[in-house]
């Protein structure tokens, strides 16, 4: 489990985070949803530790981040698989070549177990018959995959995904989501994840934290977000007027 | 204000760059891992710009000599001043110093924009993320490959002062004895050693100042290219600044 407790962050003296406090379950795949520019990112770089927050404290399993040494943050992030918003792909390797990265780098596994490892992932992610190419030579969904492959491929106990939809095509979006949530239960992980697609609310928002101007506006799971009365929330996931179509369908009695 | 401002930009930059070269010998990488990366980026940095370095060395060198020959005007000047000049240009200022400003163009940008690159596509932050200390991994392997830069240099040398001969011979400035003659009398190898000694330290130079520049990128594909000339300009006034005080602390 992470806990947020009170986190703000400024940069220089423009404040981008104000206040925020959550916590975000084992097992189950985590929201955090808003317009362009209202902290989402930030947010997930002061979890993560890429950031340091102004104020406030973060937990994961009851250890605070702020007070972690730079050996044990070290050690956690080893815990930590990450799927970044363009994938992050190191281009110098092949798709195989970065499912292995992880490994080769942080633990003393031999060439066969890494290699057996990384089949397994690569099979997971339904990846077979790409392992030799170049990230250069795949597509869009294809490197969503093999970001998942790599972020958890250590076993980790936290995933982060930074938009991991953005990009796609929508049946892809749709396969993508689904295979994070599979593996969220599959592995037992805490996953968190940034978006503004609000397919992904919908299907697989089990907690959902909205984030309005840096502040949190509104908090719940995907079922509540057709019931909310929160303006916010309203202006934000029903802009589209098939979403509002869609809710008053649900809300039917 | 404004001055003031810069001044403090300077300073800025000045300590964020020993920061990183302090990171940089921080936690290190495994060395299964790391041996391969070294030897990548000696085909790169090292292998890499021989095929230009020869180009420039063999052409310069016979300017040099031209030059040299052409205003030897005074009959009672030697002839084997055209190998001496060759010689002493080539080997104290010409190899080291000038092919240095000529990698910091080549070498220094691309290992920015590489970097820079990685920066921008998150790639760097992704290392961060698996708990790797990215200062290690990505910049020691360049330090350790640009510690062979002193034989791009001795290539450099060597080719330069063929390229003199070459120029003087065929174009009939001096006799093949004359050169000989000239790069062999007053020959002091402390000169050799003055000018891998600045080698050394320009081969740092040339590692450490555009990966600060790489890696501390901020913005995007536009910032990738501003950033390869402004750390091609710094990495030249480094390397001027430095061949200045080495060669008053060494030669006065």
């Amino acid at each position: 489990m992470i806990k947020i407790e009170n986190i703000s962050k400024y940069f220089n003296e423009t404040k981008v985070l104000e206040d925020i406090s959550t916590h975000f379950e084992r097992g189950k795949t985590n929201l955090i949803i808003g317009q362009s520019g209202s902290g989402k990112t930030v947010l997930l770089k002061c979890i993560l530790g890429l950031f340091d927050a102004s104020k406030g404290e973060i937990f994961f399993e009851n250890q605070s981040l702020n007070k972690m040494n730079s050996k044990q943050r070290s050690i956690l992030r080893q815990e930590i698989g990450m799927v970044f918003q363009g994938s992050a792909l190191f281009d110098s390797m092949t798709v195989e070549e970065n499912i292995m990265f992880p490994m080769k780098m942080l633990t003393k596994k031999s060439a066969d177990e890494i290699k057996m490892r990384s089949n397994e992932v690569i099979k997971r992610v339904n990846l077979i018959n790409s392992n030799k190419k170049f990230p250069s030579e795949i597509s869009g969904g294809m490197k969503k995959r093999v970001a998942i492959a790599r972020a958890i491929v250590m076993n980790p106990k936290y995933l982060f995904c930074d938009e991991p939809n953005s990009g796609l095509d929508p049946k892809t979006a749709i396969l993508i989501d689904n295979l994070i949530q599979e593996i969220t239960k599959e592995y037992k992980i805490t996953t968190l994840i940034n978006t503004h697609d609000m397919n992904s609310v919908m299907e697989i928002g089990e907690k959902i934290i909205f984030l309005e101007n840096g502040k949190k506006g509104w908090e719940g799971t995907n079922k509540e977000v057709f019931k909310t009365e929160n303006k916010g929330v309203e202006n934000f996931v029903y802009s589209s007027e098939l979403f509002k179509k869609v809710r008053k369908v649900y809300l039917k009695p | 204000m404004k001055i003031l401002y810069h001044i403090g930009g300077y300073f800025y930059h000045i300590g964020g760059y020993f920061i990183m070269l302090r990171k940089v010998f921080g936690k290190f990488t495994k060395w299964n891992v790391l041996k391969n990366l070294i030897l990548r980026e000696i085909d790169v940095l090292i292998i890499g710009s021989l095929g230009i370095v020869s180009f420039i060395s063999f052409f310069v060198g016979g300017v040099v000599s031209i030059q040299t020959a052409l205003n030897l005007e005074n009959p009672l000047l030697p002839k084997n001043l055209i190998g001496f000049t060759t010689r002493q240009s080539v080997i104290l200022e010409f190899a080291p110093t000038f092919i240095s400003v000529i990698m910091a163009g080549k070498v220094g940008s691309f290992i920015t924009s590489s970097l820079g690159t990685m920066k921008v596509t998150e790639q760097i932050d992704a290392l961060e993320v698996m708990g790797i200390n990215t200062f290690n991994y990505l910049i020691f392997p360049k330090i350790i490959a640009l510690l062979f830069y002193p034989f791009v240099i001795t290539v450099s040398m060597f080719l330069g002062i063929i390229g003199g001969y070459v120029a003087s011979i065929y174009g009939g400035f001096c006799t093949s004895t004359d050169f000989i003659e000239g790069i062999q009398i007053d020959f002091t190898p402390f000169h050799v050693s003055y000018a891998f000694i600045k080698t050394f330290l320009f081969a740092f130079i040339l590692a450490s100042v555009p990966s600060y520049h790489g890696y501390f990128l901020k913005g995007g594909a536009l910032e990738v290219g501003k950033a390869s000339t402004t750390s091609f300009v710094w990495t030249s006034v480094v390397i001027i600044i430095t061949n200045y005080i080495v060669t008053q602390l060494l030669l006065t």
